[in-house]
This record gives C-alpha cells, structure tokens and sequence, in this order.
C-alpha cells in the first residue's frame, strides 16, 4: 500500500496571540511547526504500513523553510518526502493548493491512500482535504476517529459527526483527513534522526509538477482575501463591587434575573 | 506578487509589525518581502503611504449576470432540520432582498414529508427537493454530485451552508468541481457595494478576521458557523413555490456507504441551544472545584460549559467545550467562571446576551467581553451565591 500524508508548516498557534494594545498579532519568537493535525496523519500513515506493510510519503506545498517539517516526519518514521515550492504558489486559496497538491501526487505515481488532517490550525478552513479529493477523484471521509478495518480494498473507519459518529465503509484509493483522537504521536527515534540527518529532501517547481500556471498562486484562486482586522470587544461592563456579601447578593439577583425572567 | 514602491515606503515597520507570517520587513529603511508572504495583504491596509500593492493578474470573470439566487442547504438528519438552517435562511432573507432576488432552501432526503413547509415557513421562497434512498443517510459522493447537478442547471449567484459535520465535509467538493471559491466558516456576511458577497471569517485560531471576496467566480460559496445569524420568526401560513428535482442514478452512486450511525452526548446540542450556561475554567483547579459550576448551572437550569483548560484537566466532558475548538453558544446569560478569556474561548461565546465574568486577576481580559464583573476568589463567591439563589427561590 503507497500511502500520501500531506502536512503543512504552520506558526506555533500558543505563541500567537492578539497584542491588545497595539491589537496586533505579536509573533514574537513564534517557531513554525508541523500543524498538529497532521502529526496524527503521519502517525497513522506509519502505523498502516507497520500493520498491512507499504510506504509512507510526505509532501508539503511551501516556502523553502518547509524542508524543516519534511525532516522532521523522517525522523517520526515516513519513507519519503518532498516538497512543492515555487513563488508561482504564492496567495494559493484552497481551490489554487488542492490544485497543486492534486499535480504533485499524480507526479509522484500511484497512490492507495491520502491522508490530511482536518484542518490546519493557520488557515483553519478544513477544505484542503476534501477538494483535494475531488481534485484526485477519490472517495473520502473527514474527521476519521478510527481506522477499524483495511479488507479486499475497503476500509472501514469511524467519522465523528455533530451529533456521535458514523461507520462508514470506503473502497480504496481512497483520502482521508483525521482528528486527533484517532491515535497519539510518537516521537522521533534515533535511527530516524539519524536518517533524517543525511536524507535530502527533493524540491518540485510548478514546472515540475506539469502545472498548468493558470490555476496557481493568485492567479487561480477565485477567493480574495480583502481586509484584515483584529476581532473586536465588547467593552462595555460593570464591575460588582462591595463586601463579599454585597457581591454575592447583587451576583445572585443578575442571575436569577437574567436566567429565571425578571 | 507584492509590488514595493521603495520611492513611497518610509521605512516605518508598520508592514513589519502586522504581517502575521513575519514575510516582510523594513532592510535599509525599506521594506522587504520574502518567501513566507501569502498575498493576504494585511500590509498593504496597513501602510498609511501606499507603497505597497498586491498585483493581480486581471483574468476574465465569468458571466456573473448568468447567475442569480440565493441558495441555502438545508441541512437534514436523524428527521431534523438543522438550526442552523434556520439561521441560514434568515441572513439569506437580508441578503435576497438586498440583490432583488429569490431566496431558495436545497432538501435533499430519503422523505421529505412537511420539512419543505417549514422551510418556506422560516423564509425560503422556493424549495427544490431531490427525494431518493440514496440520500437517506449522508454521503459525500451523492450530496456533492446532486448540489453540484443542480447548481449548474439553476446558477444561484450565492449557496450557503451550515459550517457542520455535513457541510463542512461535502461542500468543498462541490467548490472544487464547480470550479469556484469558498470561504470557511463565516461569522458575517453582507453584499458589498460592488454586488459581490463580503464574508468574514476568524483565522489563526481566532485571532484575526478576514474579509473574503469571490470577484471572478459563481456561485460564491460560504459555510456559516452555526448561532451567530439570526433567524426569521417562522411564518406557517408563508406561500412558496416546491420543485421536485431528480438527479441521474449513476450520479447519486457512492463509494462509501454509512454502516451504522451512533447518536451520542444529547447534551451535546443542549449546550448549544441552551437559554443559560455556566462555563468554568482552570480557575476551578480541581474536579471537586468544578462541581461548584456544574451546581450553580443546575439551580440556574442552564448547561455546564468549560474552557479548553478545564476539558484538558479531565474535570469535564469535551462535548462542553465552548470555543474555537468547541461548541459555540449564544445563550442569554453565559457566566464564566475563573476562565482568562483566551481569544479561542471568547470566540464561541461573546454573542451571549449577557456575560457575567468571575475571576480574580481584574485584568483578565475575559472582562472586555463581560457585561458584568466580579474581581474576587471563586471559591469565597460562588459558595455564597448558590445559597442567595436558593433563598430567593424558596
Ligand atoms: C486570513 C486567511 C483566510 C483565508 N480564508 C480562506 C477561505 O475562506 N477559503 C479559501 O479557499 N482559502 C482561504 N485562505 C487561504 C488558505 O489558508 C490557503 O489556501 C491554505 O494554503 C490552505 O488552507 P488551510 O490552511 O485552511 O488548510 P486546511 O484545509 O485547513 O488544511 C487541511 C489539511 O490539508 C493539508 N494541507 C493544507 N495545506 C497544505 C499544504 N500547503 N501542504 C500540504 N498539505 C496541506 C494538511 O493535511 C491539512 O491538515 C485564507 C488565508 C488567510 C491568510
Ligand atoms: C488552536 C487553539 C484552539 C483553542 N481552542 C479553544 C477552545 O475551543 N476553547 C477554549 O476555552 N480554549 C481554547 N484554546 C485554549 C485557550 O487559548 C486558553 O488556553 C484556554 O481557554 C484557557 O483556559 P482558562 O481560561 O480556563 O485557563 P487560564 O487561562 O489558565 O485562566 C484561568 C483563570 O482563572 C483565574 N482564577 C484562578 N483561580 C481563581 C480563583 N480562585 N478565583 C477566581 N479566579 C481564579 C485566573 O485569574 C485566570 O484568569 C485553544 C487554543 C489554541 C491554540
């Protein structure tokens, strides 16, 4: 089984926080990392292959720095990796990177399974995954809790929904995106470090994917991002002041107030 | 490509300071851009000079006049519609009227029976319905080929979804094979002066918003998060046209099948449908701290809500999550209980009607969203205001 994980760099999210003076993002020291869903995507990857025996493959669409992330899945047990990174990519939307994605996987050869995680925690839009699969037509289930069965090409896995979950039967190839309760990450061990250490990871252009330039970067992303603003507050509060029992009783009359009807 | 006009550029860092990719900064007293820069342009509405200019190729859009409609999935399961619907077709009702068109409500289903009344009742003028077993339970391949079949026979210029389970799974396949752009998640929607739809969604776990345009495309697709509209006061004796669709067979084939569906955690959906919810924090410090929540929410007849901190110590379930990662909840009164107010948090909750906050850091910024404020010990007040209520009720 040749399995695709697609991880993507991401800012470290608990570093990243509003400046409420300057209501800027302040990223002070904030380390790029691999978006934590993902971890769990690779992690699964290697588990199957452990299990039913194949390959574990890992790209990431980015700027060079991406390399880091790449490294570091060899080093957590995938076979292979590469990135796709060109300027062309730039201001990529969902529609322009299942588009890159989707020519990257077809280069790379015959895939059994994608994996993604379900969202990534900058973009956060959760909809990588599912165009991608469009993009490849292949079948695929979002928010994969647990992969129960591979038998005769189909894949038995648990999808968690709004209300519970779902079983659901799917015939490979088929992808994937995942959630973190499916499985728990291991770290990297040594003979993966110390592949890592001497694997160099190959870089793809738009050229080499055959991509067509009409549907990267800006150019082929139909979304446009026109403003950007810190959310905002509300502002406007009174504080409870007084003795405890001054609090207390003032407290107890706003809430059964507001809960009961006055 | 991000233009630079090195003339024009002061050199102030303001690019710098507000780029939330750290892709630009100020070399020599210009301002330099590199590898990580997405095109998101937060720089550009921020440089007071104007030296800076995101460049689009201007290729052709469209016939945009070629579509018309509002559309709005109507989202239902286990025999429910979904509230969200709802909600839908109430901000699909402003915006409708702003484009002088129809609103329209999607159903597709097993059986129909009286959802397309109800749904002409909360606000749809037209339903079309696409009846089949194939549909019964939810599946990504016949959802997605039927809302993509009749989104090209019938061009909607807008299709909205709930950002749920469902949609959130099946819509982007539609965006993709329909060729078109979708914005994730929306928490406010408009028609801008120039006709197109201005969605606006948290990024970056909340700490920004963006508006999203879809200039060049149609339809232009959005998922709503669920309980930030508002609906219309359902109509019953409200008139509108039912149209019975059928989709070829071969497009409704899936390949994956729904084996069984399990229907867990009821409070799930109280929680966020819940009139009052009392939210704790790691303020609580230990299981036996958080009763006092759980206690005062069941004198209130509200819901227990938790901050991720809370959930993360075990004290609660994850189904009481409130926030980015959570439920979000837009209860009457929502009283937080030793929770900072991370912006993750505030997220799922700010639309309460009315916010009381208890913590004893007073600069806990849980208080700018608060309408009321209690800076003291948790463990003192909240006792003390269980046994008030108790003597009022009585
Ligand atoms: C503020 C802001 C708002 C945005 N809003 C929208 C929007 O509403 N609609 C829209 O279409 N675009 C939007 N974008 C663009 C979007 O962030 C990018 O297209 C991004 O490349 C992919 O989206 P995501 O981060 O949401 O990924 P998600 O769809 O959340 O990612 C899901 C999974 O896909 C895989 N994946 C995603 N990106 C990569 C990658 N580069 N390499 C390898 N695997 C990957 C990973 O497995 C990941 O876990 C926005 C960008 C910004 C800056
Ligand atoms: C990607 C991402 C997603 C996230 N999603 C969510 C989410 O969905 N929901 C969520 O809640 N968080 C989420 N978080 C986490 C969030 O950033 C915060 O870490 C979390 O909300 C903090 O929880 P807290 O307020 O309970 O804890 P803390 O921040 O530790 O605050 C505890 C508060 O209790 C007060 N306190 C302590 N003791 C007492 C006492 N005796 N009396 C009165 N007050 C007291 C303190 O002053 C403090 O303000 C997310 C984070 C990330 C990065």
């Amino acid at each position: 089984m040749r399995i695709v994980v697609c991880i993507k760099q991401v800012p470290d999210a608990k570093d990243v926080r509003l400046d409420p003076v300057t209501n800027t993002l302040s990223r002070e020291g904030v380390k790029s990392v691999i978006n934590p869903y993902d971890r769990h995507a690779m992690e699964e990857g290697v588990r199957l292959k452990e299990q039913y025996g194949g390959t574990v493959t890992v790209i990431s669409m980015g700027p060079p720095q991406a390399k880091a992330i790449l490294s570091e899945a060899i080093s957590c047990g995938v076979d292979d990796a590469f990135l796709v990174s060109d300027r062309a990519f730039a201001g990529s939307d969902t529609l322009a990177t299942t588009y890159t994605l989707a020519q990257a996987i077809k280069k790379s050869g015959a895939v059994d399974l994608v994996l993604c995680g379900k969202q990534a925690t900058d973009g956060d839009t959760a909809q990588v995954g599912p165009g991608l699969a469009a993009r490849l037509d292949m079948p695929y289930v979002t928010c994969v809790k647990k992969i129960n069965a591979i038998k005769d090409q189909v894949m038995r896995v648990e999808r968690m929904m709004d209300d519970g979950y779902d079983e659901v039967e799917i015939e490979l190839p088929a992808l994937l995106t995942v959630v973190k309760e499916i499985n728990v990450p291991r770290f990297p061990s040594l003979r993966g470090l110390r592949k890592a250490k001497t694997f160099d990871i190959p870089s793809y252009s738009a050229a080499d994917i055959d991509a067509d330039p009409a549907q990267l970067g800006l150019g082929g992303s139909p979304t446009w991002v026109v403003k950007v603003f810190p959310p905002e507050c509300k502002g406007e509060r009174s504080m409870i002041e007084g003795s405890l029992e001054e609090i207390a009783d003032k407290l107890a009359g706003i809430l059964s107030d507001s809960a009961y009807g006055a | 490509m991000l233009l630079i006009d090195t003339e024009a550029c002061i050199g102030c860092g303001l690019c710098e300071d507000n780029c939330p990719f750290e892709a630009i900064h100020v070399v020599d007293g210009k301002a330099v851009v590199n590898d990580s820069c997405t095109l998101c342009g937060t720089c550009v509405d921020h440089c007071e000079v104007a030296a800076l200019a995101i460049e689009r190729d201007e290729g052709e859009a469209i016939d945009l006049a070629a579509w018309s409609g509002i559309w709005v999935f109507a989202e239902y399961r286990g025999g429910k519609v979904a509230q969200v619907t709802n909600e839908l077709l109430g901000v699909g009702t402003e915006l409708a009227a702003q484009r002088g068109v129809k609103l329209a409500a999607v159903l597709l289903c097993g059986q129909s029976g009286d959802v397309p009344q109800q749904l002409i009742a909360a606000g749809a003028d037209i339903v079309y319905i696409v009846e089949d077993p194939a549909l019964a339970d939810f599946s990504d391949d016949a959802y997605g080929n039927a809302l993509e079949d009749l989104a090209r026979k019938y061009k909607p210029e807008v299709i909205l979804a709930g950002a749920t389970a469902i949609a959130r799974s099946f819509i982007p396949r539609v965006a993709t094979s329909l060729i078109t752009g979708l914005t994730a998640d929306c928490t406010n929607l408009a028609i801008g002066d120039d006709g197109h739809l201005h969605q606006t969604r948290p990024a970056f776990g909340g700490n920004i918003m963006a508006t999203i345009i879809c200039p060049k495309h149609r339809p232009q697709m959005a998922t709503v998060r669920p309980m930030v509209m508002k609906a219309n006061t359902p109509d019953p004796a409200r008139q509108g046209e039912i149209i019975v669709e059928t989709i070829a067979p071969v497009r409704l084939q899936s390949r994956a099948r729904v084996v069984r569906t399990v229907f867990t955690e009821g409070e799930q959906l109280n929680l966020s449908e819940a009139d009052v919810v009392v939210a704790g924090g790691r303020g609580l410090d230990t299981r036996e701290g958080f009763k006092l929540v759980e206690e005062l929410a069941a004198l209130l007849d509200g819901a227990v809500g938790a901050s991720r901190a809370a959930v993360d110590s075990g004290w609660v379930g994850y189904p009481h999550q409130v926030g980015q990662t959570g439920k979000t909840v837009a209860s009457k009164l929502y009283v937080a209980c030793g929770i900072s107010g991370a912006i993750q948090h505030v997220i799922g909750m700010k639309s309460s009607e009315i916010i009381v906050a208890i913590n004893r850091d007073p600069k806990a910024t849980i208080f700018d969203v608060a309408d009321y404020g209690v800076v003291g010990d948790l463990f003192e007040i909240l006792p003390r205001v269980i046994e008030k209520i108790k003597e009022r009720r009585s």
